[in-house]
């Protein structure tokens, strides 16, 4: 019955999607939370949702719409905040509530679809088809490339944006490019674990890296397998036990975290 | 004997002409003239709120200047490029304390600039690190975490980031900002040691002017509004020969 289950394609296609969303949400998550934008990622998330519920109204690929909003949407809380330089948290609660409102208006106007929505609000991995499958694996290939490429500059732009600038490096581009990566990251993240849970998934295996790890380098290392080793098991448990996936996995994340803070508490008494 | 002109070899560093800087409707600083030299030692002091930071932070493209030219090496700072000849050391609480980066990390982030992007970290840059670890006598905490330092440590690996390409002039913006009066003095000492024996324009903003007026005199050269610029000039030093950094401080 369970191998059964690990054997069905749409148990793979959901580990193929959930292992890939495993390296990017934590690969962006780093860099949001050491620039103290955490919030961010809920954001995204709703304003994807008001997408996902256009694509819908209006039978265009939703997760191509949820797409389409995140990115429009980074780059209006990049605009607001260079606009509200002092209250930065600002964009993020004006963005965040506009994206709710929108969710909420195309519900109403498409009343037929609810439940399809709903997948996306809590996260659906076992229906993640062929096509989304693709769409998740050619973000992770942009993502991973993209990181790979200004490693270093990222490092110095979130450890010191000052000094990055004294140094002559783009500030705004590289802040850019990190705000439309976490919009592709979170509106692909979304299919899995749910637009509810989806900054779960960016920042607790960061919060584990962070307790144990001693470089940068370590931190980034550490906060991807820690995100893959919930998202695998958490997967198996929930195939076995019939539970909601992306509640499995988020939940996982919480349990390693308070077993790294108390096995740490445990060390320095 | 060969008498080295002092005159053609003190090129322009910094250039201020006629600079002004609003905040808010309030002037901060108004029509600043000012210019430092190659090896000057030039500390801005002023109390807090003088606009001494904001000054630096035009002087290094950080802010836009509300009227007036500034030019660096000669270039209007708009068309400046050349930013790896410049070293810039921040206050101590400019950065977030629990970020997990080593210091070998952070002091090899001084070569990240707009010259070597998609460019990959090398041997030779490697080297530099060490090199640069070396003289600033961090090597043995190479990796430890920056926030597990000291204030003096962290600000030492600041120092060794921001002369890691060499530069041409090293800014230094209240370097020792709450740390204790004992390791101030050996920071100051380390820089007015560094100013004697490399071929170096310095910059440095401070409030504190006691530090400073063992080194760069009493009396400031100029002065607008609360801010007063105190200059030592290079041609105090003996001559205009570029010593080498590593025997100079071995």
């Amino acid at each position: 019955m369970v191998i059964d289950i690990m054997l069905s394609d749409f148990f793979q296609r959901a580990l193929a999607g959930g292992i890939l969303i495993g390296i990017t949400a934590p690969l962006i998550g780093i860099f949001l939370v050491l620039r103290r934008l955490s919030m961010i990622g809920d954001t995204l998330a709703h304003v994807t949702i008001a997408g996902v519920a256009l694509g819908f109204l209006i039978e265009v690929y939703p997760l191509g719409a949820g797409l389409v909003f995140a990115v429009v949407a980074s780059f209006a809380i990049e605009k607001l905040r260079k606009a509200y330089k002092s209250y930065a948290e600002l964009s993020i609660a004006i963005i965040m509530s506009g994206g709710v409102a929108l969710a909420s208006l195309f519900f109403t106007l498409g009343m037929g679809y609810n439940t399809d929505v709903m997948s996306y609000l809590f996260g659906s991995i076992y229906t993640l088809d062929t096509q989304d499958l693709y769409v998740v694996g050619a973000v992770t290939v942009v993502v991973v490339a993209v990181v790979a490429l200004f490693f270093k500059e990222f490092f110095l732009l979130s450890f010191e944006e000052d000094a990055a600038s004294v140094n002559g490096l783009p500030v705004r581009l590289l802040n850019m490019l990190i705000t439309v990566l976490t919009a592709l990251v979170i509106s692909t993240a979304i299919k899995i674990v749910g637009a509810l849970l989806v900054s779960a998934l960016l920042t607790i295996p960061v919060a584990i890296s962070l307790l144990i790890a001693r470089s940068f380098k370590s931190s980034v290392i550490l906060s991807v397998v820690i995100s893959e080793i919930a998202v695998i098991i958490g997967l198996v448990i929930a195939g076995i036990w019939n539970l909601a996936p992306g509640a499995t996995i988020v939940l996982l994340l919480i349990l390693l975290l308070v077993l790294t803070m108390a096995g740490k508490k445990g060390l320095s008494v | 004997m060969f008498t080295p002109n002092l005159e053609d070899c003190h090129q322009p560093v910094v250039e201020l002409e006629h600079v002004s800087f609003s905040y808010r409707g309030q002037q901060v600083i108004s029509d600043l003239s000012f210019s430092a030299k190659e090896r000057d030692f030039v500390g801005i002091i002023g109390s807090n709120g003088a606009g001494k930071s904001t000054l630096l932070r035009m002087i290094v493209g950080l802010l836009p200047a509300g009227d007036g030219q500034i030019r660096l090496f000669g270039q209007p700072i708009r068309k400046f490029k050349d930013w790896e000849r410049i070293g810039y050391v921040p206050q101590k609480n400019a950065f977030n304390p629990l970020f997990p980066a080593t210091v070998r990390e952070v002091v090899m982030s001084g070569l990240y600039n707009n010259k070597t992007l998609f460019r990959r970290v090398g041997k030779s840059q490697q080297q530099k690190c060490d090199d640069a670890m070396e003289v600033m006598g961090i090597e043995s905490i190479a990796g430890k975490k920056i926030g597990e330092l000291s204030g003096g440590q962290q600000q030492r690996a600041f120092l060794a980031r921001a002369m890691i390409n060499r530069p041409d002039l090293l800014i230094l913006d209240e370097p020792t900002v709450g740390i204790d009066a004992k390791t101030q003095a050996d920071f100051f000492e380390l820089v007015t040691h560094m100013h004697q024996h490399h071929h170096m324009t310095f910059l440095m903003v401070s409030h504190d002017m006691g530090m400073v007026e063992s080194y760069l005199g009493q009396e400031p050269k100029q002065q607008n509004g609360s801010i007063n610029f105190y200059v030592r000039h290079s041609h105090d030093i003996q001559n205009c020969e570029v010593p080498d950094l590593q025997h100079s401080l071995s």
